[in-house]
């Protein structure tokens, strides 16, 4: 009988069964699910902020453009996602942003 | 000039371009701690069995003073040779010749040594060591990166085609590897990348180096894009001669069989297993357990571990392993793991090695960023691949065998030749704490005292429902076998579907879910 000692054995959980097991690199590294909020403008794309056109305060309409962001030699238009007010701008212009960044948060 | 003079001159101009760079860059190459193109070469073909093609080819650009520049084989050597007696076609890129970049010659002679492999429906090995793109040849580059694609395209699936990253393989030059079927990348030397960590920095403000935006291990682990990862490029060249003498030469062949020798292994296979189906095990153990001589030659061991593939021999023919390992992330079925078995079950089906499943798996993983990623098209890719598989397939179900991966783990429902369960096997919709909560819902909620109500519940699913044998009595199953009989019962599966003759529906070709 060939009963080799297994180390790093962990808990983990599929469906209704808790089974022990080793983790994978990418499986202890990966990103935990963040619900969307709908009020925050983020980044698509990593580029550079070029102009905001809103202040904050400003009530703003559906579709509206309210920033440009240039990536990948780009203008993107940034429009406004829904009807709201700007509450707080955390980005200005010349800002290189990576992607996922928050930029614009609405109310 | 005499016959004799002509001979001597061939020889001093052969002498000259055999030097490719130059001492310099010979010795640059060196320091770096790899060998040059001409040494790799010798290293992996059979003594003496090299035969160079092309070496005298110059390119022809004109522009940016390149007229003025001797470029020594273009920056290429291809030949043909064999390892171990089987006709080999090869390339390597030579980086001591203007850092081994591609341009219009030097594409044309690797072409030329691709559709030599094509015709001939010999294997071919490209050893890749390039600083990209010739910028001085312009679109000529591009051009000729298109045409070695086109080319890797239509061998695939006629003839096995390895790539060897022995330096950087950067831009366009990375897709080369990526549609061939095997990828062996070495520690320190190989990088693979779209875009270098200089561009990604200007563009993106990101920052990394570039062993860890596309080092070996990057790619061996994280990505998926490479087989085999070698400490060394003399390692490397080892597991690339040991892959050679696993596969056939072409489609239409089988990969050459060896004298049949029994596993090094005399214990009880059965002990290998812990009977609690929670508990871990390597699964490799019992794959060396069945192959002759115990020598399983293991594919991607370092990326999406919780699937294990690999090469093995029954009675000295190849056979390809696919199996569950309970030793990682309990041996789930997810994105990564479903692109391994399911390339690697094609490439058997294309090269007419059987295919060996074996199982022990508790579902596919659950979570948000598995379903974001696109798990279901994904995991379809393992029953579209084992469907369409006609080479002979055999599965052991060792234990559990849950939901949707009892069907896709290469079930008698996707075609399966010989279906075996060691009567250890769960064949269930879900496992039995799952199930009895569900059926038993109300007898649960209704007692007095529901945990012990559960368990009893659970029990009596158990007993009923989790063995092999409700999947038995249908047939699902041919055999409840003893595990001591496991690799008995292989070697005669192999055996008789030797002839097996399976057809598909005449088609252009199928459209997997990529």
């Amino acid at each position: 009988m060939s009963k080799k000692k297994i180390e790093g054995l962990v808990d983990f959980t599929v469906h209704s069964l808790k089974y022990k097991t080793q983790l994978t690199k990418k499986f202890v590294d990966r990103k935990p699910y963040e619900a969307p909020n709908h009020n925050h403008v983020k980044s698509v794309i990593p580029g550079t902020v070029v102009e905001i056109f809103v202040k904050e305060g400003d009530r703003v309409k559906a579709g509206e453009s309210i920033m440009l962001l240039e990536a990948m030699k780009m203008m993107n238009q940034i429009a406004m996602p829904h009807d709201g007010k700007i509450k707080t701008i955390h980005v200005k212009p010349g800002d290189r942003i990576p992607k996922h960044q928050l930029m614009i948060e609405l109310e | 000039m005499s016959l004799k003079k002509h001979i001597l001159d061939l020889r001093k101009r052969k002498e000259k371009v055999q030097q490719g760079g130059g001492e310099k860059a010979i010795e640059k190459q060196a320091a770096m701690g790899k060998m040059t193109a001409r040494e790799r070469i010798l290293a992996l073909l059979d003594k003496e069995s090299f035969t160079e093609y092309d070496l005298f080819v110059e390119h022809e650009a004109r522009d940016f003073g390149m007229d003025k520049k001797q470029l020594h084989g273009d920056g290429v050597i291809i030949g043909t040779g064999t390892i171990y007696g089987a006709p080999i076609c090869i390339y390597a890129q030579d980086f001591t010749v203007a850092g081994g970049s591609l341009g219009l010659m030097h594409a044309r002679k690797i072409t030329k040594i691709m559709d030599h492999a094509l015709k001939m429906r010999v294997p071919l090995i490209g050893i890749n060591d390039s600083g990209g793109a010739r910028i001085q040849e312009g679109v000529n580059s591009l051009a000729g990166y298109g045409e070695i694609f086109y080319r890797n395209t239509l061998a695939s699936g006629v003839i096995p085609q390895l790539s060897v990253i022995l330096g950087p393989c950067a831009g366009g030059a990375v897709y080369s590897p990526a549609l061939t079927d095997f990828v062996f990348v070495v520690d320190k030397i190989s990088k693979m990348f779209i875009t270098g960590p200089g561009v990604i920095e200007t563009v993106l403000g990101e920052k990394i180096s570039m062993e860890d935006l596309g080092g070996a291990r990057v790619h061996a682990e994280t990505t998926g894009n490479a087989h085999f990862f070698a400490n060394s490029e003399a390692e490397c060249i080892d597991q690339i001669k040991k892959l050679v003498t696993f596969i056939p030469w072409n489609n239409t062949k089988k990969a050459k069989a060896f004298p049949p020798k029994p596993p090094k292994f005399s214990g009880n296979i059965e002990d290998l297993i812990p009977s609690d189906p929670k508990q871990p095990y390597d699964v490799r153990d019992v794959i060396r357990a069945i192959v002759d001589d115990s020598d399983f030659f293991e594919i991607q061991d370092l990326w999406a571990a919780n699937m294990v593939i690999g090469f093995g021999r029954l009675n000295g023919e190849t056979v390809g392993f696919v199996a569950n390992q309970p030793l990682v992330l309990a041996g789930v079925l997810d994105c990564d793991s479903s692109d391994k078995a399911a390339r690697f079950i094609r490439f058997c089906d294309a090269f007419n090695i059987p295919i060996i499943t074996l199982e022990d798996m508790p579902g596919y993983l659950p979570g948000v960023d598995q379903e974001h990623a696109g798990v279901i098209r994904h995991g379809a890719k393992v029953l579209y691949a084992y469907s369409e598989a006609t080479v002979p397939k055999v599965t052991v179900i060792l234990r559990k065998a849950y939901g949707g991966g009892y069907i896709a783990m290469n079930s008698r429902h996707l075609g399966a030749d010989f279906m075996f369960a060691w009567p250890t096997a769960e064949i269930a919709v879900m496992g039995p704490e799952g199930a009895a909560n569900i059926i038993f819902k109300k007898e649960i909620d209704g007692a007095d005292d529901p945990d012990a109500m559960r368990q009893l519940k659970v029990q009596e699913y158990k007993e009923k429902f989790a063995n092999p044998y409700v999947a038995a009595a249908k047939g699902y199953i041919d055999s409840v076998i003893e595990p001591s009989e496991t690799r008995q019962l292989l070697l005669h599966a192999i055996e008789v579907s030797a002839s097996k003759d399976d057809h598909r529906p005449t088609k252009k070709h199928g459209v997997p879910p990529f």
